[in-house]
Order: structure tokens, then C-alpha cells, then sequence
């Protein structure tokens, strides 16, 4: 008796869908395990990891908080990654972006206007495109590959940061700590309700979802980039630029990095430091992935994936969950999507005799 | 007298490169692109040293870091040679579960420091001057890497394991067709390559700076992936290619001491070797991409 897999015939896209669903539950489980093993009160411990972060409305919109940065940076890297090109250097984009707006919000430190975000945000979204424009033009002109640079830049990235806010820009009239000066009041994101953190980034990060959706679903430039990853010869046959979508993908997935950056600085920190995001663009990756590279699918996994978040910060105060449990979390959950993948793929069939002849060449 | 320890220092910066180079190139040899080798360090570089501070003995630490790097090797190897999935996908997976991972296991070993690897003293040799030290003051694992190195040269090219594991990398259904185990092949290269992942956390956590810190590979599996391309797929020029950047990062230390710079800027300088040196060697006349295994990251599956 031996297992054989056969393709099937087209993805089913009721498993496509349900695969993801599928892996949060072996996660939970895994998570159960993991507790357990930790030497927690499991059922705790999930209550608080998934259930407590949703009962107040303070943690909801904490959670909008998280899953904004996360979506934004999401569907960019999605439109790269359903065209083959793997931008792993949203982190480093992102953190290009906080130092473009930031400077812009220190340089006008003293002054108020309603063109400081406006500025700001340029700034951000122009910093993370101008980063990484870098790879996309050691790529479509060196042949460089994508993953090594885009991850090389983001150590540089994180160390550029660190010069600043160590060196030129940090507080004049600070205690001497590696951190910049309090943005101004006009150089901080407006609050979408008062007693919250949270800011208009989260409906930016949807409106981008949409935008994306609609591009890859009715516009000819979604269409090429499909193209371009799942038959990457009849998109040179039909003449699209393999160029054209390498530029195209990366600065899109840099400029909407950078935004989360922007938003980020402008938004809960309200100054730089040497570290602003806690892996929100290689976090990315996993929502990009969990959402099926979907726009829709996206927003649902951004939400999913801060929920990770938040529920560790309270599972951590609460019963002691050492930090790191959630990157074993969010890694697991991407192991077990890939895996269940397989489901949606191929049948699994069981044959008592060896298998006769090739059915398939 | 300071030529031979900055020399000493160069091979040390060097080694965990060329552990995780060396196995990443046999993994890529036979087709498998793992871009999990900064995961597989961390795990292994946590679990030698936590086997060695709670055994006292670091054979077992290192025999731990090498099988731990293997276990995370073969969940990389399950999941994309039997179902399947995207090898891209799954290494950074791997990446991002075994940081977590590790600075989870690792949490309690934080701040304790280890004596590091005792080193080779053969009286007389070892006191040379100059290159005594260097030829017989190393400690095990420097030895064992470049013996590594040689035996993965000598393997690949000349013995009949290493054309199989050549054809599995170059052509997958040539290989299959010729009644070759593609998958066993696959199977095996990506462990081994696992292993060498691991044995290089271990020289991190145990010889180069004693001790675990989270996230303490620093981007050096991404480097050693690098370095792979760099040596376009040949160990001898793998190996030298992770002596030249042991000579970088050891350059930045000292660089730091000299001049009046923020020190960020020089810690900046592997990662931006890596950029450069990639882009030489993928532009110009070596064209890199020229000299990768033909079916490197493609999925395979003898029933397909």
C-alpha cells in the first residue's frame, strides 16, 4: 500500500480558501501544545492571546493599530510576490520612510501648518520607493538577486537610524537618549477617536487594499504581473516587460513600506528611535501569504496576525508569556499554511498495489 | 605578532560563514534553494549552547547544534520536497520561525558565559612564530570547517554521490529518468546543508563570542547565501569568498578604533560588501547566474 499525489486538475478554490482557516486552527492547537510545555495554564493563556484583546474598545482599535501597518506593507509586497519578485526588504523600506519624514518633521520642528503631514507623508512614501529602487535597479540591470539585496539594505537601513538618532538628530534637550525630539502637533497623525491611539493610517491601509484590488482584478497591469509569475514565458511572448514589472512591484511594495513608516512615527511613537517597528515588514510576508496574496484575504490576515500581537503583549503581563513566543507564533502559522497549501493542490490517494504504469509524463 | 592575530581573528569572523555557505552550496547543488540558513544557525547556535552549559561538555553541545540545524533542515525538506510548497516561501518561514524559536529557547541562557572552545597546543608547532598559531592553535571547529570544505569539493567532483547529487541539481527529471532517488537525493542534501548551519551556530555560540544573545547570527545566513552565488556553486571559491569577508568584518572592528566615524557606519560594511560583491559577480564577465544549478528551486515529484 502506498500514498500517491496527483495535481488536481485546478486549485479548488473552496480549499484554496479554507486552507488558511485551517492553518490558524493547527496553530491554535500548536499553541496549546506550546503553553502546555511552557509550563502555563493553556486555556489561559489562549483566552488571553486570542479572546482579550476583542472585549474592549480600546483593544480594538489597538488592533487596528497594529493591522494597519501590516496590511499597507502587505499588499504591496503581494503585487510583487504574484509577479515572482521577492521584495524581503520591506522592513528596511520602512525604516528608509521614518527617517525621510521624520527628517521633515524635525526640520520643522518649530513651525505648525496643515502641510507639515501632507509633507510628511510624501516624504515617507518617496523614501521607501527611493530604497527600493535600489534593488529594483540591481536587478533589471545587474541581474542582482532581489532577496539578497532587499535584505542586505535593511541591516544598512537599521544602522542609518541608528547613526541619526545617536548622532545629528538626537534631542538637543534631551537627557542624552538615542531618540529625536517630540514631533510638533502638526507633525502628528489627527486621532480617528479620542482616548485611543488610533490614526487614519488604518483607513489609508484599506484604501490601498482596494486600490490593489481593483488593479489586479480589472486593470491589464494586474493582469501582466499574474502573468509574469505563473508563466513567466508567455509574458515575454506577449511582450510584457519583465523590466517594467520588476520596477513596478518593488516600488509599489517600497511606497506603501514607507508610508507604514510615516504613519508609524507621525502616529503612536510621535518621534524617531532607534527601533520603530517590531518586524511589522518581515511580518508582512506572513499576512501577504496568509491572505492568499489577495487583497481582501490580506485585510482579514492583517487584522489576524495583530491580533498576535496584542494578544502576546497581554498574555505576556498576564501570565508571564516570554516575547518571543509570539514570533514562534507567526512563524508557525506560516509552516502550517504552506503545508495545508498542499491540500488545495493535489489529491492524496491510497493505492494497495504498487503503481502500474506512468499515468502521467 | 599582531599580522597573526589579526589572521586569527579573519578565520574566526570566517568560519561561520563557511560552515553555512558550505552546507547551503550542497543543498543548492541538488536543487534545493534554502533560504532558511539564518533560522537553522539561530537553532543551532541556541541549542549547542544550551546543551553544553547544561552537559559541561561542548562535544555534546556541538553534536546538539548540528542535529538541531538538521531537524529544522528536514521540516524545510518535508514541506517542499513532499508537498510540495514554494521553496521561497518556506525559507523565509523558516527564517522568521527559527529567530522566534531560538530567543525563545534561548531565554534562559541569556548572560552566561562559556569558557569557549579549547584549542589545539601541540608544544613546539603550536609556539611558532606566526604561523604556529594559525596552523595549530585553532580550535576544532575551525579544522573541521575547512575539512569540510575539501571533503564537499572532492565529493562533488569526483566521487559517483556527487554527480548523482549534481544531476538532482541540474536536471530532476534526467536524474529520475535515469532511476536516480531525486527526492532521497534532495532529502539528504538539504539536511546535510542543515547540519553545517548548525555546526556554524555553534562556532557563534560557542568559540566566537562565548555566550547567546537573541538574534545573535547577525544577517550571516543571509551572507552565507550570498557567498554561494559568489563562489558560483564551488566550494574552494565559497571558502575564499568567506575568508574575504571574515577580512571585512574584522576590518570594520578595527576601522572603529581608528577613526573618528560613527561606529554604525563601519558595522555597515559587511552588508554592503554583500551588495557590492553580489553585483560584480551577477554583471561583468562571470555572469554568477550562468553557474547555478539548472533546476535550482524548482519543485520535483517523481508522480507529477
Amino acid at each position: 500500500m502506498r500514498l500517491e499525489i496527483e495535481p488536481r486538475r485546478s486549485v479548488s478554490p473552496v480549499l484554496f480558501y479554507a486552507t488558511p482557516l485551517l492553518a490558524v486552527v493547527l496553530t491554535v492547537a500548536s499553541g496549546y501544545v506550546l503553553f502546555l510545555a511552557l509550563g502555563l495554564d493553556p486555556s489561559r493563556t489562549l483566552y488571553h492571546f486570542l479572546v482579550a484583546p476583542l472585549l474592549t474598545g480600546f483593544g480594538l482599535a489597538e488592533l487596528c493599530l497594529k493591522a494597519g501597518p501590516l496590511v499597507l506593507i502587505a499588499t504591496g509586497l503581494a503585487l510583487g510576490f504574484r509577479a515572482n519578485v521577492w521584495n524581503i526588504g520591506a522592513e528596511g523600506q520602512l525604516i528608509a520612510g521614518a527617517i525621510c519624514s521624520g527628517g521633515v518633521a524635525l526640520a520643522f520642528w518649530n513651525e505648525s501648518g496643515w502641510w507639515i503631514l501632507p509633507l510628511m507623508t510624501l516624504a515617507g512614501a518617496l523614501g521607501g520607493m527611493a530604497y527600493a529602487a535600489i534593488p529594483a535597479f540591481l536587478k533589471t540591470r545587474f541581474d542582482v538577486n532581489e532577496i539578497l539585496s532587499s535584505l542586505m539594505l535593511t541591516y544598512i537601513a537599521t544602522l542609518i537610524l541608528s547613526i541619526l538618532v545617536f548622532g545629528p538628530w538626537r534631542d538637543p534637550d534631551g537627557l542624552n537618549f538615542p531618540e529625536s525630539r517630540l514631533f510638533s502637533e502638526s507633525a502628528q497623525l489627527p486621532l480617528l477617536i479620542e482616548g485611543t491611539r488610533l490614526h487614519p493610517g488604518i483607513l489609508v491601509a484599506l484604501g490601498a487594499a482596494l486600490l490593489a484590488w481593483i488593479l489586479s482584478a480589472r486593470t491589464m497591469t494586474g493582469f501582466r504581473l499574474d502573468v509574469s509569475g505563473q508563466a513567466p514565458e508567455a509574458a515575454r511572448f506577449a511582450g510584457f516587460s519583465r523590466n517594467h514589472t520588476i520596477w513596478m512591484t518593488l516600488l509599489a511594495g517600497g511606497g506603501l513600506a514607507g508610508l507604514a513608516g510615516c504613519f508609524e512615527i507621525a502616529g503612536p511613537i510621535g518621534q524617531l528611535l532607534p527601533q520603530i517597528s517590531p518586524g511589522y515588514g518581515f511580518t508582512a510576508i506572513i499576512v501577504a501569504f496568509l491572505g492568499r496574496l489577495h487583497p481582501l484575504g490580506i485585510i482579514a490576515a492583517g487584522f489576524l496576525v495583530a491580533l498576535s500581537y496584542n494578544g502576546g503583549e497581554i498574555a505576556q503581563v498576564q501570565d508571564q508569556l516570554p516575547a518571543a513566543a509570539v514570533g514562534v507564533f507567526q512563524g508557525m502559522l506560516l509552516f502550517y499554511l504552506l503545508a495545508c497549501d498542499f491540500l488545495s493542490r493535489f489529491h492524496i490517494r491510497l493505492r494497495r498495489a504498487p503503481a502500474s504504469a506512468e499515468k502521467r509524463s | 605578532m599582531i599580522a597573526t592575530s589579526i589572521a586569527m581573528a579573519v578565520i574566526a569572523a570566517a568560519t561561520p560563514l563557511l560552515f553555512a555557505a558550505i552546507g547551503e552550496l550542497v543543498a543548492e547543488r541538488a536543487g534545493v534553494l534554502n533560504l532558511g540558513v539564518e533560522g537553522m544557525m539561530l537553532i543551532g547556535a541556541v541549542t549547542s549552547f544550551a546543551v553544553t552549559v547544561t552537559s559541561g561538555s561542548w562535544i555534546l553541545g556541538i553534536i546538539a547544534g548540528a542535529l538541531a540545524g538538521s531537524v529544522m533542515a528536514l521540516l524545510f525538506a518535508v514541506l517542499t520536497l513532499s508537498l510540495m510548497a514554494n521553496q521561497v516561501g518556506t525559507g523565509l518561514a523558516l527564517t522568521l520561525f527559527g529567530i522566534g524559536l531560538s530567543s525563545l529557547l534561548g531565554r534562559s541562557f541569556v548572560g552566561i558565559p562559556l569558557p569557549g572552545l579549547p584549542r589545539l597546543d601541540i608544544p613546539g608547532l603550536s609556539d611558532l612564530p606566526g604561523i604556529g598559531p594559525l596552523l595549530f592553535g585553532q580550535d576544532i571547529l575551525v579544522y573541521l570547517s575547512v575539512a569540510l570544505a575539501a571533503l564537499v569539493a572532492w565529493v562533488l567532483k569526483r566521487t559517483r554521490m556527487g554527480l548523482m547529487l549534481r544531476a538532482a541539481g541540474e536536471s530532476a527529471r534526467s536524474a529520475h529518468s535515469l532511476g536516480l532517488p531525486v527526492i532521497g537525493i534532495r532529502y539528504g542534501a538539504t539536511l546535510f546543508g542543515g547540519a553545517a548551519a548548525g555546526l556554524g551556530g555553534a562556532f557563534l555560540a560557542l568559540a566566537y563570542t562565548p555566550m547567546w544573545a537573541e538574534n545573535m547570527t547577525a544577517g550571516r545566513g543571509w551572507i552565507a547565501i550570498a557567498l554561494v552565488v559568489f563562489g558560483s556553486w564551488r566550494p574552494w571559491r565559497v571558502l575564499a569568498g568567506a575568508y574575504l569577508f571574515g577580512g571585512v568584518s574584522i576590518l570594520q572592528m578595527h576601522a572603529q578604533g581608528v577613526a573618528d566615524l560613527p561606529p554604525q557606519l563601519f558595522a555597515m560594511l559587511p552588508y554592503a560588501a554583500t551588495i557590492i560583491v553580489l553585483t560584480v559577480i551577477s554583471a561583468g564577465p562571470w555572469k554568477a547566474r550562468l553557474n547555478a544549478p539548472a533546476d535550482l528551486g524548482k519543485p520535483f515529484h517523481p508522480s507529477l
